[in-house]
């Protein structure tokens, strides 16, 4: 249940590619590619620097993947996230899961980014033209992780 | 009790420093407790713990509540809600 987090840029097929090696299982590959992009909040951003917290970082994100994969079958999870300053077009955050069936892999991907967008000690600060700010939390990102635990409920 | 305090982000520049080592009356037993203790010292703590909007809290690095118990050498970390991803 491989967890990474690196300053280097991340090559997708290539962590795909030696996740499926070998797993006559896998019918299923579901990946989730976060991007930089040049605008929030209505204004240009230049760059984006990406603060962890070492340990635990990883701890959270292992955390996550175990939740997903109790909850669904599937053969694996990788989680591939990049720190320190990026710039627009840049790779953020790789998740790729593993699976028989198109369903699960879907499933907890999505759930794996719900919960890394809440649960993940980062934070993103952005440079712009008006300064550098630090990245406001959305409700929207706390609303699709709570959408996770109605379906508990069900 | 001692505690190692960590900050990150808009916390960690409000109070310029990543981290401190803090010697708390046994009073100070949950992490409401260690946060009021820690804004009673007056500034820079006043300020940022009022400035950022909302401060979540890490024991051991484990995500934690208002109520979470510390123990002697634990590790408490303050941040803003993060926005990762």
């Amino acid at each position: 249940m491989p967890v990474r987090i690196q300053r280097d840029d991340f090559d997708a097929g290539a962590e795909i590619a030696r996740l499926r090696a070998s797993d006559p299982r896998i019918g299923a590959v579901a990946a989730f590619i976060g991007v930089a992009r040049d605008v929030n909040e209505g204004e240009a951003v230049a760059t984006l620097t990406l603060e962890h917290y070492p340990g635990m970082t990883e701890r959270a994100l292992e955390e996550i993947c175990t939740q997903a994969r109790q909850r669904w079958q599937v053969a694996d999870v990788l989680v591939v996230h990049r720190i320190g300053e990026l710039r627009p077009t840049d790779q953020i955050v790789l998740v790729v899961v593993t699976s028989s069936h198109r369903g699960e892999a879907f499933a907890a991907c999505q759930f794996v980014m719900d919960y890394l967008k809440t649960e993940a000690p980062f934070w993103k600060k952005e440079a712009t033209a008006a300064g550098a700010r630090w990245v406001d939390a959305r409700d929207s990102d706390s609303r699709a992780r709570e959408r996770w635990k109605e379906t508990d409920n069900r | 009790m001692k505690l190692t305090v960590l900050y990150f982000a808009r916390l960690r520049e409000a109070l310029q420093r990543d981290r401190e080592v803090v010697d708390v009356p046994a009073s100070v037993a949950t992490v409401t407790d260690l946060r009021v203790w820690l804004v009673a010292r007056g500034e820079p703590w006043s300020t940022a713990f009022t400035d950022v909007k909302r401060v979540r809290a890490a024991v051991d690095q484990t995500m934690a509540q208002d109520a979470t118990t510390l123990r002697d050498g634990a590790e408490v970390a303050f941040f803003p809600p993060v926005t990762g991803g």
